[in-house]
This record gives structure tokens, C-alpha cells and sequence, in this order.
């Protein structure tokens, strides 16, 4: 055999081989091709496509295929408006549920001036890393890191850091949750979309320890739930809390509150809008 | 039949692939969270080593050897077994949909095993016949299935345990195989010669 036969035999070969392998791919993917549901297609298009994963399914193509089975309801998908559960639900033939619209909240007011640190953190810049070195450079153990971590796994990219916390842009959060899963703090809640007041802080501390970390975390001195008159708000494991099935948004806490932490809206968008 | 029994017991036990030849170490550390996962990536080994064990043969034999290319078994091996397992997925979702969705996302993972491969090549050059290689890929798999089972129960336990944090993930998961492997190394001084 000469120096020919020894390159052209085994080129030969394995073309040979390669192609018959590839053509009997090619043929077992007609011959054992699945009937998909036409409809898994159809609801993919209306669902947003993010694959944030808020549903608890792996994508929106596998909560698509869970809607179609029955396994989950449309209204599942947080990041759908009304209307696209309506039209989803219409494709598979069921009654639409009302949902409340939901958004993201970081309970932390905790911004460089207010909240002390204990350390000056360098490392990598990731809530999660930072939580690992004693829980964090702030004082207090609550306390957002303001890394970002959260801004990163926002896939509607909704959050940003500002001043050393993070913040929500409310008009761009589908409230998926996914950020309520990220934050290492576990600051992040999800509360109902138009509901006017929350209580920026988690810190579980009591008043005096609280006191010395933060000029503005909850010192658990009960005057919100004094001043409340529909029991909305109380205070448990030294945080006031509201309960926003009871919240009638009039505001009698918030300018009661002596550490200002009860807040509505109007001006963290303002403080948004500042950044832009 | 004692030939056959032989080679069963010692792919499983005495060369284990994972504890004594060090074969299919990314699966047994990806995943051997929980016993029940585990044995999934266990069972679609089994049956990919099996089936592959048996096509690698046929190859080597009747492509190979007439051709004088044995120099490039390696490179054959891989193309068959990854086509065969890209195959046998398909087949798999057409025609059992329950065992598709049992071992479905095992079957790609270990499209590229070396374990796969490993007990492909072994097998041709230990010059076993059609029979016997197929069984030994089966006892392989066995094998592997059993150590990936029981470190995942190992593993199950050590989530309760409080480390050094010098230790914790990766480390005092290696020194747990390390383990292991040594109590398997007991198996190794058994001789039926």
C-alpha cells in the first residue's frame, strides 16, 4: 500500500462512516419527529419571551407546554399583563382569573450616609460574594450590600443601585420574583402594584442595637401600629410589617413614624428619575 | 458463564470505573446531590454502555481490523457513541416518552463520557468477544451506578455536617470520595485466579 493508500483508506473511512451516520440522523429525525401541539407555539409568541423563570418552570417554552397540559394556569406568569392571560387563556379554552399586579420592593433605606459600615469591602463586586465576608461591610446584618446582585438577575432589567441601595423601577418590574430568590439579604418582597406604603427596613435587631447601626432603621417603637386604625401594620421580631389586604393607603404612619422609614412612591421615583 | 461472571464482577467491583480507574469523575461530582438523580444519570449510563459497548464492537471488528485502522478507534468510538446516543434520544421521545422524560436530560450529558468511551476501549483491547463486551459495559455501568449512588447518599449525610469553612463545598467533597475510593480499594486484594 503506498503513501496513497494509507491517507485515502482511512479518509474514506470515516467519510464513509460520518455520512452514514449523519443520514441515519437525518432519517430518525423525520421517522421519530414528536407532534407538537400547535397551541404550545401560539402561547410561546404571547408570553414575553424573558425566561425569567418566575413561573417556576424552566422557560417560558416549558411553562408554555405545562399551560397547554393543564399542569399550570395561565395566570402563573407574572410578567403577562391582563390581556395576554386573557388571550392564553382563550387559546386553551378556560376562564381568565383575576390577578393582582404585583412589583418588587427593597425594604432598605440603609444609604451610606444612615447606615454605618464595619469594613471597607474590595472584593468581587457581588452581593452574594460580600455576604460570605461576615455578612457584608454594613453594620447592620439586614442591610442592603448594593452590589447588584438583584440588578443582574432582573432579565426586565427593572433595578438599579442607587446611592449604595437598590431601587425598583416600578413602571419596568413585571413582578416575576426572580430578584426575591437572588438578594442573599432577603430584602426584596413583592407587594401589591398599587399599594402606596411600605416600611424600608428588615433589620430584626432590637431598638438600641438597631439604633447604632443605621439613622434609619425600624426601632420597633410601635407608633405606626398606634397610629393605624385598620390594625394594617405591626410590629413583629422588632420590624413593623403591613399587611396590605388591610392597608387603606391613608398615610396616618407616615408622618408618625420618628425614623421616616415608612415611605410611598412618589419620592423614590422622583430620586430615579434624579439618576437618569 | 464463569468468564462472564468474572469480568461482571470485576468491572463492578475490583476496577470499579470511578473508585479504581478514575473514569466518569465530572458525573460523579456534577450529579450526586441526591440518590434519586443519582441513579437516573445511573440508569441512562447503563443503558447507553450497554448499547454502545455493543456497536463499538461490530465496528472495531468488521470497519477497523479489515481496514488496518485500529491507530484511529478513539476518534471512530466517539463519532458512533455520540451519534448512537443522539439516536437513541430521538428513538427514546418518539416511542417511550416515560423513559425519555426519566433519563432525558442524562441522555446529551453523556453524549462526550469519557466512562462511555473508557469502557468501549477497554473492551476491545482487553479482546473481549461481542458477549463479553457487551456484558462488561453493562457491569461497568453497573458499577458506576452503584458508586455514584452510594456517594450521593454520602453526600445526603454531609450536608448536615459543620466543616471547617476552609472545607466547605468542593474540598470536603473530594476528601469524602477519597474515602470511598479507599474502602472500595478493599475489593482490589480478590483473586479468583
Amino acid at each position: 500500500m503506498g503513501i496513497l493508500g494509507v491517507i485515502a483508506v482511512p479518509v474514506l473511512v470515516f467519510i464513509g462512516l460520518g455520512a452514514v451516520m449523519g443520514i441515519m440522523l437525518a432519517i430518525a429525525s423525520k421517522a421519530f419527529a414528536v407532534k407538537k401541539d400547535p397551541r404550545i407555539d401560539e402561547i410561546s409568541d404571547l408570553l414575553p419571551g424573558a425566561n425569567c423563570g418566575g413561573c417556576g418552570f424552566a422557560g417560558c417554552g416549558a411553562f408554555a407546554e405545562a399551560v397547554v397540559e393543564g399542569k399550570a394556569s395561565p395566570s402563573k406568569c407574572s410578567a403577562s399583563d391582563e390581556a395576554v392571560v386573557g388571550k392564553i387563556c382563550a387559546i386553551i379554552g378556560i376562564e381568565a382569573t383575576k390577578t393582582v399586579r404585583m412589583r418588587a420592593q427593597v425594604m432598605c433605606s440603609g444609604t451610606p450616609e444612615n447606615a454605618r459600615k464595619k469594613y471597607i469591602y474590595s472584593g468581587i463586586p457581588d452581593c452574594i460574594s460580600a455576604a460570605t465576608l461576615g455578612g457584608g461591610d454594613k453594620l447592620c446584618p439586614n442591610g442592603c450590600i448594593g452590589l447588584g446582585t438583584c440588578v443582574r438577575s432582573c432579565v426586565f432589567d427593572a433595578i438599579s443601585v442607587v446611592d449604595g441601595v437598590a431601587v425598583v423601577d416600578y413602571e419596568k418590574c413585571r413582578g416575576c420574583g426572580v430578584c426575591v430568590s437572588a438578594c442573599p439579604k432577603k430584602l426584596i418582597e413583592l407587594i401589591p402594584f398599587d399599594s402606596r406604603h411600605w416600611v424600608g427596613c428588615k433589620s430584626v435587631e432590637n431598638g438600641k442595637t438597631t439604633r447604632s447601626y443605621c439613622d434609619v432603621g425600624c426601632i420597633s417603637c410601635r407608633i405606626c401600629e398606634k397610629s393605624c386604625e385598620t390594625d394594617a401594620i405591626s410590629v413583629n421580631d422588632n420590624v413593623a410589617y403591613i399587611v396590605y389586604d388591610k392597608c387603606v393607603d391613608c398615610g396616618a404612619c407616615v408622618s408618625k413614624c420618628p425614623r421616616g422609614i415608612i415611605k410611598s412612591p412618589d419620592e423614590i421615583l422622583k430620586s430615579l428619575a434624579g439618576v437618569k | 458463564m464463569t468468564n462472564i461472571l468474572l469480568i461482571m464482577f470485576a468491572a463492578i467491583l475490583t476496577e470499579n470505573f470511578i473508585f479504581s480507574k478514575f473514569y466518569g469523575i465530572c458525573p460523579f461530582v456534577g450529579v450526586s446531590d441526591k440518590p434519586s438523580t443519582a441513579l437516573g444519570m445511573g440508569m441512562a449510563v447503563c443503558f447507553v454502555m450497554t448499547v454502545s459497548n455493543a456497536v463499538t464492537y461490530l465496528i472495531y471488528t468488521y470497519l477497523l481490523l479489515p481496514f488496518d485502522l485500529i491507530y484511529l478507534r478513539t476518534i471512530a468510538f466517539i463519532l458512533v457513541i455520540a451519534s448512537l446516543v443522539q439516536f437513541i434520544e430521538m428513538f427514546l421521545r418518539r416511542y417511550i416518552p416515560q423513559l425519555y422524560s426519566a433519563l432525558g436530560i442524562y441522555l446529551p450529558l453523556i453524549t462526550t463520557n469519557c466512562a462511555v468511551l473508557g469502557a468501549a476501549l477497554l473492551s476491545v483491547e482487553e479482546g473481549y468477544n461481542f458477549i463479553e463486551g457487551t456484558i462488561f459495559g453493562f457491569a461497568a455501568a453497573l458499577g458506576f451506578t452503584l458508586a455514584i449512588v452510594i456517594f450521593a447518599g454520602v453526600r445526603e449525610r454531609m450536608k448536615y455536617a459543620d466543616p471547617p469553612k476552609c472545607f466547605r463545598g468542593l474540598g470536603i467533597l473530594l476528601i469524602a470520595a477519597c474515602l470511598v475510593a479507599m474502602a472500595f480499594s478493599g475489593f482490589s486484594g480478590i483473586s479468583f485466579e
